[in-house]
């Protein structure tokens, strides 16, 4: 009778049904179960999955980031090696270079020797040809002379002494 | 019958707080300790969003996380470094008693936001047994733990010796309101927002002033979004504290 009187004003009466206390047995008894029932599934079930996708996503993010230091690691030991083959290639080069560069050296100084060589060989056959036709032409000259000496000398009347005529025509030449 | 016919002839019926009243879910009959009423009713969908949000949420156990997971693992690091910023590491075992209440409360006042929903935590019977279960806890743990010594919670050893009875009484009266003020609080809060949006809710029957309802209900809505998550989690940070003065009763 207590709960229907109860009830009854409630339900017409602007009261706070929160202070109908008949009603508050039932729902303490219902919450308690609520309550146990959300205990239960939180701590049994739902806490520990996810406690443990959280240190496995840590874990994924430290092995990742670790592996992600290793490859820096690995890229900057890359970029080392990229950079001494390429010094070592341009020293490389510059050896080979320098190689060449003295080998065309001494190429060019064993031709230009060679070149210098005959040129001097040609130069002093054609000096000594030169030389030759100059010492022909002298004596042509000295013939030339003596007979025209001669001939001038018969010319004028004289008898004329080859010998002399030649001795005469070398001193000439020679003053 | 006489309040209904005053409503009718100036246009407006006020039932506030109908809206909290409980019923048996079958039949008229009395409510016994055991009837399913609309509170069960809402407690009951309460349990299924913690179960759907935290059990199937998590179910696939990604790595990367689904929409429904990120939730839940929000919900989970929330509470989580909370208990372990005010009550230190010695908090964390009591973590997932904590992790309940937060879950209940904050499921139940977002349900309750449904229309023509029950609220469960507007119900002193509910926060009370929320508020007295923390009290209860946290004062038997502080002397299992502390022994005596948990009573230095009110001998206030940073003020001057002549002060401290003084304070210590004080301290002690504020020591036992703490139940009232933690359950009061948040039902009196949700209450309130329900019973203001009830309220203008009837003054939509005049029709000059029914937009002016709607805008101030879709108002109070919004502000009953923030208060539900609010006052969830002002519950919770007061439970890590009054946790932490048992672990650790020493100013």
């Amino acid at each position: 009778m207590a709960t229907e009187t109860n009830s009854a004003e409630a339900a017409s009466a602007p009261g706070m049904p929160q202070l109908d206390f008949s009603t508050w047995g039932n729902q303490i008894f219902w919450l308690v179960i609520a309550l146990i029932a959300i205990y239960f599934v939180l701590s049994r079930m739902a806490l520990p999955r996810i406690a443990a996708i959280l240190a496995e996503r840590q874990g994924t993010i430290t092995s990742d980031l670790a592996a992600a230091e290793d490859l820096k690691v690995k890229a900057q030991e890359a970029e080392a090696a990229y950079d001494k083959a390429l010094v070592d290639a341009r020293a490389e080069a510059h050896r080979i270079v320098g190689e060449a560069k003295a080998e065309i050296q001494s190429d060019l100084d064993a031709a230009i020797a060679k070149a210098d060589a005959e040129i001097a060989a040609k130069a002093a056959e054609s000096e000594k040809a030169i030389a030759e036709i100059r010492a022909g032409a002298l004596d042509a000259v000295k013939e030339v002379a003596a007979d025209t000496a001669k001939e001038i000398v018969s010319a004028m009347g004289g008898k004329a002494d080859a010998k002399a005529i030649s001795s005469a025509v070398g001193a000439r030449l020679k003053g | 019958m006489a309040t209904e016919a005053k409503g009718e002839e100036a246009g407006l019926v006020f039932h506030p707080m109908d809206q909290f009243i409980i019923k048996p879910l079958f039949g008229d009959g009395a409510i016994t300790w055991y009837t399913p009423t609309n509170a069960a009713l809402w407690m009951g969908f309460a349990v299924i969003a913690v179960i759907v949000l935290m059990l199937l949420g998590s179910s696939k156990r990604s790595i990367i996380p689904s929409r429904s997971q990120s939730v839940a693992e929000l919900a989970y690091g929330f509470i989580y470094k909370m208990v372990e910023d005010i009550c230190g590491k010695e908090g964390v075992k009591y973590f997932p008693y904590i992790m309940t209440l937060f879950m209940f409360i904050v499921c139940a006042n977002f349900l309750g936001l449904i229309p023509t929903a029950f609220t469960p935590t507007s119900h002193f019977a509910v926060t009370v047994v929320l508020a007295m279960a923390v009290f209860l806890t946290v004062t038997i743990l502080g002397f299992v733990k502390n022994g005596a010594g948990f009573l230095s919670l009110f001998w206030v050893s940073s003020a001057p010796l002549a002060l401290r009875p003084i304070l210590a009484i004080i301290e002690l009266i504020s020591y036992f309101v703490r139940p009232v003020s933690h359950s009061i609080r948040l039902a009196g809060n949700v209450m309130a927002g329900h019973a203001v949006i009830k309220v203008f809710a009837g003054f939509a029957v005049i029709t000059l002033v029914s937009p002016v309802s709607v805008v101030a209900i879709t108002a109070m809505y919004g502000l009953e979004v923030l208060v539900s998550f609010i006052q969830a989690y002002v519950f919770t940070i007061l439970t890590c504290v009054y946790l932490k003065d048992a672990l650790h009763p020493h100013h």
